[in-house]
């Protein structure tokens, strides 16, 4: 692919854009710094501005951000009420009823402090930027598309996913359909009751389609598959199962800066998720053998996309180098016991701003021409609203 | 190309065989249409094809079925996927993806063909198919019609050289239904596909067929011929055939247009007289008014002031295009949906404020799947819980069913009832509290010629009890026979209303098949054609 007709408008690939807003993801944990967490959020945001296409999914990044809202609201809330922090300026003292002795160790009320509320409200800063980068993520990759990347040994949970995808609004019309009917026969259609006799027809109908939709998949060619031995296809359960396990820990180890190490060497991180990355790429490798299957207009992997992956990894790297040299004194947590204003950290704040090249370097969304509408969409908004 | 030899298939209820002695050589290039009564075994006929029976549904198959020289016994249907495309009955239910361009592809990515042969593949049948506008929609946003070409599309990809289709056009309004024929006439003739298709709809499709097998039913044998000889003694057939029997015709035509040819000699008969029809009630009392009526989705119009009045004892029609409000319509009449504008009225009351147990007294409702209706394990159970809601004495219920559709065993389960029965089934446990409104959805989806007559002659007799009967409905054919009046709606708006006879004759797309024949006369079915006769000696 020349460098130009990489750069004309299309969908960047969809694991691209899930790199970009790990590394992003990775650089907001390390921090508590509230000006660095907002920052990642507009990085994210102005990035989604940027690039984000017109299809449905492309509007949950406010979805996201309102959801991160919620979180600081409830993390301050647990604060006021189950707060331990007794040092610094009393706000409110609020009183602090006896609880009963199966309750022991937990306080209600007390005194509400200044350090309480900032420390709560930078950490609760700090889960609502993990959710704005995966809100990011969400609006710019489609997800069908990221469904067609799993490798060849998943394609059979792939297609899972999708069918209970297209099933999931079919049984919503049903329950619909089945209440009216029920309506219709001068029965309740509500409490307890009216939902067992909504229940079994809407199972019937969903497991009556499901069979239809087997007999479809069979029918045209499902589960061709090439012959393989019993053993390699155990060994391979193996090799995916234990990766994809080395894998989560190693997430959780990198995302967590206080994972445990044994002899200053950081097991949970980095080398279990290298590894278990190794493990779970050679069961998909051998996996995918068996299946024999191609696929339509697969994405390409181009320059856009190292570079949008790039900018996700130095943002991370960024964060992770400086709580690495510096710590806390680096400026990425800010002290709140006495209060203290955020500083601006160089290094941290550049490795942000690195995160901002996707708005440029990610090719633009491809617009479909689309046909103008049809009735039956009406049609159909009739059935699932009446 | 497809070679049935003595084919029996026995599932496993023990009761008699769905198929039995089954010999059948469809050569190539040959268009085949199945044709026979609900439960003959028609769609066993179609899923033997590909493997579907026995592989996927169990039960026994005795004898033996090859396509393109592959036995299916040995075949599963994915290993067939490359000779044979499957096309069902509710196109919906068997797509896979979301979108109309991977599900095209979905078939050639599980035959593991390579990108580039794909992408020329779908642009292949796009044109073929005339996708071109919908190639990036979603599936769920498409019309009738345009699902069932696209999932004819999805299964052509894959280059078969048989195509299977069960009722493609029984679901579709007469503008679409058209639609898909002409794109299936298009690969018979242009393609030189191999096709075998079952339609309840003969009207639509016989004229189209090579050859026709007909499915007697009970274990009996089928039988081919030629579609105009099979036509000739067949008891299912479409009005422009038993039209043609009537009159004596030789050879006997299929389509409307041969049979117009035909016509000359009829038409002089009949000349200056004019049908005896049932005549329209008059002014009964008014049951259901509406009065300036809209309702709106979103900013979709799904009904724009609409104004109508139903009386007692007469049978109105509910025509126009799928998605035109004919189902929002009754909706609003029976109280499940409110209107945003205007105000309705059945027997002096909003149906919307009524609580369940009191509605059925107002209006009743048979929605477009009876099975909705039906939640118990019997016949029985089913009638006894209707006589609860109703109020009515013990068995009032299953007496009123045995009147609609005699010889149902009450031991059944609802389920393992064929379409007609619970059509049947679901207007005994609406009727049985004695609406003076009884509205219908499509109620004709799947019912051979007998039940739809069995169907005309219910509501006839329910009108002539007083009962006013609104049916929503794609079939001119029932409205034809059915009704005194007829309501056509389009984008919302009623477009037309007037006496049945006024309002198809003088639509090209809602004229039955006789009226089509005979115009410019006012004959709208056969039954007034043979009286006429009758009288004239």
């Amino acid at each position: 692919m020349s460098l130009a007709a990489a750069f004309l408008p299309r969908d960047l690939h969809p694991l691209a854009w899930w790199a970009w807003a790990a590394g992003l993801a990775v650089a907001a944990s390390r921090s508590t710094n509230p000006l660095l967490l907002l920052g990642l959020v507009a990085v994210a945001g102005n990035v989604v501005a940027a690039r984000r296409s017109t299809a449905p999914w492309a509007r949950s990044y406010a979805a996201f951000l309102r959801l991160g809202v919620l979180v600081v609201g409830v993390r301050l809330a647990f604060e006021v009420v189950f707060g331990t922090t007794d040092s610094g300026t009393v706000l409110v003292l609020l009183p602090r009823p006896p609880l009963p002795h199966a309750l022991a160790g937990l306080e209600v009320g007390g005194p509400v402090t200044v350090d309480g509320l900032l420390g709560a409200g930078n950490d609760g800063l700090r889960l609502a930027a993990l959710l704005a980068c995966l809100g990011a993520a969400n609006a710019l990759a489609n997800p069908s598309r990221l469904l067609r990347v799993v490798p060849g040994a998943l394609y059979e949970v792939g297609v899972a996913v999708v069918v209970a995808l297209t099933l999931a609004p079919q049984m919503v019309a049903d329950v619909a359909r089945v209440r009216q009917a029920r309506r219709l026969r001068g029965r309740p259609d509500r409490g307890l009751r009216g939902l067992a006799g909504v229940a079994l027809p809407v199972l019937e109908g969903a497991l009556d389609r499901s069979l239809e939709l087997a007999a479809a998949m069979d029918s045209r060619g499902y589960g061709r598959t090439a012959g393989v031995s019993p053993a390699a296809r155990r060994g391979t359960a193996g090799l995916v199962l234990g990766g994809v396990l080395g894998v989560a820990l190693g997430a959780y180890g990198v995302l967590d800066g206080g994972s445990p190490d044994v002899a200053g060497v950081p097991v949970l991180g980095l080398p279990l998720l290298v590894l278990g990355a190794l493990a779970a790429t050679a069961g998909f490798r051998l996996g995918g053998r068996r299946v024999a299957r191609t696929s339509h207009r697969p994405d390409p992997w181009g320059l856009p996309e190292w570079l949008v992956l790039g900018s996700g990894l130095v943002t991370a790297a960024g964060f992770v180098l400086a709580a690495a040299l510096g710590g806390d004194e680096a400026g990425l947590a800010t002290p709140t016991s006495p209060p203290s204003w955020p500083t601006l950290p160089l290094l941290p704040l550049a490795a942000a701003l690195v995160g901002l090249l996707p708005a440029w370097a990610a090719p633009r969304p491809y617009r479909r021409p689309v046909a103008a509408d049809h009735p039956q969409r009406e049609h159909d908004r009739e059935q699932v609203a009446a | 190309m497809i070679r049935f030899e003595d084919v029996t298939v026995t599932y496993a209820d023990g009761g008699p065989p769905a198929l039995a002695g089954v010999d059948l050589i469809v050569p190539e290039g040959e268009l085949v249409l199945v044709v026979g009564p609900t439960g003959s075994g028609k769609s066993t006929l179609l899923r033997c094809v590909n493997g579907l029976v026995p592989h996927f549904s169990g039960g026994t198959l005795r004898g033996r079925v090859t396509v393109a020289g592959r036995d299916t016994r040995t075949h599963p249907p994915r290993e067939l996927a490359d000779v044979v495309g499957v096309v069902g009955q509710d196109p919906l239910a068997g797509f896979v993806t979301d979108v109309v361009e991977d599900e095209l592809a979905y078939g050639m990515e599980s035959l593991g063909l390579a990108p580039d042969v794909m992408r020329r593949r779908i642009e292949d049948t796009v044109d073929l198919l005339g996708l071109g506008d919908l190639r990036h929609r979603a599936l769920r946003t498409l019309s009738g019609g345009q699902r069932q070409r696209v999932a004819i599309g999805s299964v052509l990809t894959a280059h078969p050289r048989v195509l299977v289709l069960d009722e493609p056009t029984s679901a579709l309004d007469p503008v679409a239904a058209e639609e898909v024929l002409a794109a299936l006439h298009r690969l018979v003739h242009d393609l030189g596909l191999t096709v075998l298709v079952a339609e309840h709809r003969l009207e639509r499709v016989v004229q189209h067929a090579d050859r026709v097998v007909r499915l007697p039913g009970g274990g009996l044998p089928p039988i081919v011929g030629l579609p105009a000889e099979l036509m000739a003694g067949s008891p299912v057939a479409p009005p422009v055939v038993e039209l043609g029997r009537l009159a004596g015709w030789r050879p006997l035509p299929l389509s409307v247009r041969d049979a117009r040819r035909a016509a000359g000699g009829l038409r002089e008969r009949l000349a200056g007289r004019s049908p005896l029809r049932a005549v329209h009630p008059g002014d009964g009392p008014v049951v259901a008014a509406l009065r300036d009526v809209s309702v709106r989705y979103g900013d979709q119009v799904a009904l724009r002031r609409v104004s109508l009045a139903v009386a007692g004892g007469e049978v109105v029609a509910l025509m126009g295009r799928n998605g035109a409000g004919k189902s929002t319509l009754l909706h609003a009449l029976v109280g499940l949906r409110r209107p945003d504008g205007g105000s309705v009225a059945v027997g002096g009351a909003d149906p919307a404020r009524l609580p369940g147990p009191r509605l059925l007294a107002h209006v009743g409702l048979v929605p477009q799947d009876p099975g909705d209706l039906l939640g118990a394990d019997t016949v029985t159970a089913e009638c006894a819980a209707a006589d609860r809601d109703a109020a009515r004495p013990t068995g009032a219920t299953l007496a009123l069913l045995d009147r609609l559709a005699p010889g149902i065993d009450p031991a059944t389960h609802p389920r393992d009832l064929s379409e007609g029965q619970r059509l049947a089934l679901a207007l005994a446990l609406v009727c049985v509290a004695e609406p003076p409104l009884l509205l219908l959805d499509e109620p004709t989806r799947g019912l051979d010629y007998a039940a739809k007559r069995r169907l005309v002659q219910v509501l006839a007799g329910l009108a002539a009890r007083g009962h006013a009967v609104v049916l929503a409905t794609h079939d001119v054919e029932l409205a034809a026979e059915a009704a005194h009046r007829t309501v056509v709606l389009a984008d919302g708006e009623v477009v037309a209303d007037g006496p049945t006879a006024e309002v198809v004759v003088s639509s090209p797309a809602f004229a039955p098949q006789v009226a089509k024949v005979l115009a410019p006369g006012p004959w709208l079915t056969v039954a007034e054609v043979e009286a006429a006769l009758l009288e004239a000696g």
